[in-house]
């Protein structure tokens, strides 16, 4: 399989919402790429007739009976916020200039 | 005159209850020895004083009035700082979420309250829990107590630590990948991982939810399935709790025996990178085993060889899923909101200043391992390992009651050896990856010190899933032979500091 390039690991920066300064692109490259040429030989006994595990425990659509019970107060969900208005989460603006 | 902080939580809870020691006595003891010596250890993020003296007052006032006490009321606890703790700081060791107070305790948290148990403190840990030495932590290393310039393993290295230099004879860890039975084993402590979905995960911060499980950490094995009976049991606010009776772990404990039993020695347990200390003490464990009446039986597990590149794909995978909720929105920290930037962008300068570089770098590897052209290759082969892994398991488990190994290839390593090299990180939960994988249970406890550098070694035992006394049963027994062997437990044998 592939290794991954600096332009590659930028671009999952990108998707994984993390900004990478150029020292640390430089730095994890090489790192990243030694990681997966080492965890790639999953793929050695992966055969086709294996089904995947997703989780050790076999459970489909836990349910509770769907009765109102107390959560926190709108005081103490906003207890952590970076920022705040009118009792909601003020956000930095979602919608670019460009859209 | 009894030097409290070296009573076991055992001894601690009687002497409580009978009334020979307050406790507040206790609590004033260890917040003095944290005093003492967590300066040089930093096995503490955070300690909460005041509210470890409140509850300390309550339980004297519960005794004082002819209340029936619980198991570990007075008993004081280091809890990693992985669990939320309603108004006390939660920093997961990461700067993103520094000066975050909790609006609720964690499922745990509170079935350590309302047993009563005194809670003295936050530990140090790998950032989310991510390593193997706590070196990962924002907030700086902690030292191990059998040789300050050595790792107390990870992520759970300030629990362990914590329970290795007396700072608190009860601990709360965590693990995914060995985060409790590393940092066990290193130390000279016991470490358990109960079977996954045995102990809540909520208010538990995720790392990777369908490995992650916490668990009792601490010196003895009696003590250790206390506190597992404490925090365990179904909850409805995990949909991944388990809804089954607890194991009777405490009747294990107290009832320590391995006669008739089938214990497997699994050869893919050993070999390159397994320092010769390690090995010896673990054989020598196996002897025991044999004289004190198990019969042992070599097994193959062939990928078990394949457990360590697996993991490293779920857990990333799941880490880079779990911590897209490091936003900037809704708590913790936000950087570079100016006004002039949009809310993508803050979130990701916030991320980049609050995430360290392993965090960074696994997230990087899961967002690698799933993207499009890539899952099948890499986080769907993983997943079939992992069911190669849970009938290597079975399998197993159809001819022995339990499973022995080394808990670690070597000792303690120096802090900073490993610092920059991720691969060679990873070696160090070689042999207890597996367990995550498959759900099941596992201990780590001391089988001695290794030769050539004479540091603590472990030794690892593993029950099938739901069967956790197990562990208790044949750990109580190597326990009680070890300590007549050597005359006095382990631990006293550790460096004052």
């Amino acid at each position: 399989m592939p290794g991954i390039t600096r332009e590659e690991v930028a671009h999952l920066g990108r998707l994984a919402r993390l900004e990478l300064s150029a020292e640390v692109l430089d730095h994890f490259a090489g790192q990243l790429d030694d990681i997966i040429g080492a965890v790639a030989r999953v793929s050695e006994v992966a055969g086709e007739d294996v089904p995947p595990t997703s989780h050790p425990l076999p459970l489909t659509n836990v349910m509770r009976p769907d009765t109102v019970r107390p959560s926190l107060t709108a005081e103490q969900a906003l207890s952590g916020a970076p920022a705040q208005e009118q009792q909601r989460f003020k956000v930095p603006q979602i919608l670019g200039e460009e859209s | 005159m009894t030097d409290i902080i070296r009573l076991t939580a055992a001894e601690t809870a009687a002497k409580v209850a009978a009334g020979e020691l307050t406790a507040v006595e206790v609590a004033e003891a260890h917040l003095a020895r944290i005093d003492a010596v967590d300066e040089k250890v930093n096995a503490y993020l955070h300690v909460d004083r005041e509210g470890a003296l409140a509850k300390a007052r309550e339980v004297d006032a519960k005794r004082a009035a002819g209340e029936r006490l619980g198991p570990l009321a007075g008993v004081p606890l280091a809890l990693k700082d992985i669990f939320t703790t309603e108004g006390v700081p939660t920093t997961v060791g990461s700067k993103i979420l520094e000066g975050w107070l909790p609006p609720y305790d964690a499922t745990v948290t509170r079935k350590l309250k309302e047993a009563d148990v005194v809670i003295l403190g936050k530990t140090n840990m790998d950032e989310f829990a991510m390593g193997s030495s706590t070196e990962n932590s924002a907030f700086g290393p902690t030292g191990n107590p059998w040789d300050l310039t050595r790792i107390p393993g990870g992520s759970g290295g300030g629990s362990a630590a914590a329970l290795a230099s007396y700072q608190a004879p009860l601990a709360i860890g965590t693990d995914t990948g060995g985060s409790i039975r590393q940092p066990a084993a290193v130390t000279g402590t016991v470490g358990v991982k109960p079977t996954y979905g045995g102990v809540s995960r909520y208010g538990m911060v995720a790392f990777s939810s369908s490995l992650d499980q916490g668990g009792p950490c601490a010196r003895t094995v009696l003590d250790a399935a206390l506190l597992h009976e404490a925090i365990a049991g179904h909850d409805p606010m995990d949909s991944t709790s388990v809804d089954v009776p607890v194991p009777p772990v405490v009747e294990a404990a107290r009832n320590g025996n391995v006669k008739g039993l089938r214990i497997g020695v699994i050869r893919e347990f050993g070999g390159e990178g397994y320092q010769a200390g390690v090995v010896q003490r673990f054989q020598e464990s196996v002897e025991l085993l044999r004289e004190l009446g198990a019969e042992i039986v070599e097994l193959s597990c062939p990928s078990f060889t394949y457990a360590l590149a697996a993991y490293y794909l779920i857990a990333p995978s799941e880490c880079s899923s779990n911590l897209a909720r490091f936003d900037a929105m809704r708590y913790g920290l936000r950087v570079g909101d100016d006004g002039t930037r949009s809310a993508e962008e803050v979130t990701a300068l916030t991320r980049e200043a609050g995430f360290g570089d392993e965090v960074k770098r696994r997230i990087i590897l899961g967002t690698y391992a799933l993207s499009s052209g890539y899952y099948d290759a890499y986080y769907g082969s993983a997943q079939k390992v992992r069911t190669l892994i849970t009938r290597d398991f079975e399998r197993a488990f159809a001819q022995v009651d339990v499973i022995v190994s080394p808990t670690t290839p070597t000792t303690a390593f120096p802090i900073g050896e490993r610092a920059d090299d991720p691969l060679a990180m990873y070696l160090a939960d070689l042999c207890t990856i597996p367990v995550n994988l498959a759900g099941n249970a596992a201990m780590s406890l001391p089988c001695g010190l290794a030769p050539e550098d004479g540091l603590p070694v472990g030794l690892q035992i593993i029950a099938p899933a739901l069967q956790d006394d197990r562990l208790y049963r044949v750990g109580a027994a190597v326990e009680a032979a070890f300590v007549t062997k050597w005359g006095h437990p382990l631990l006293e044998e550790a460096p004052q500091l």
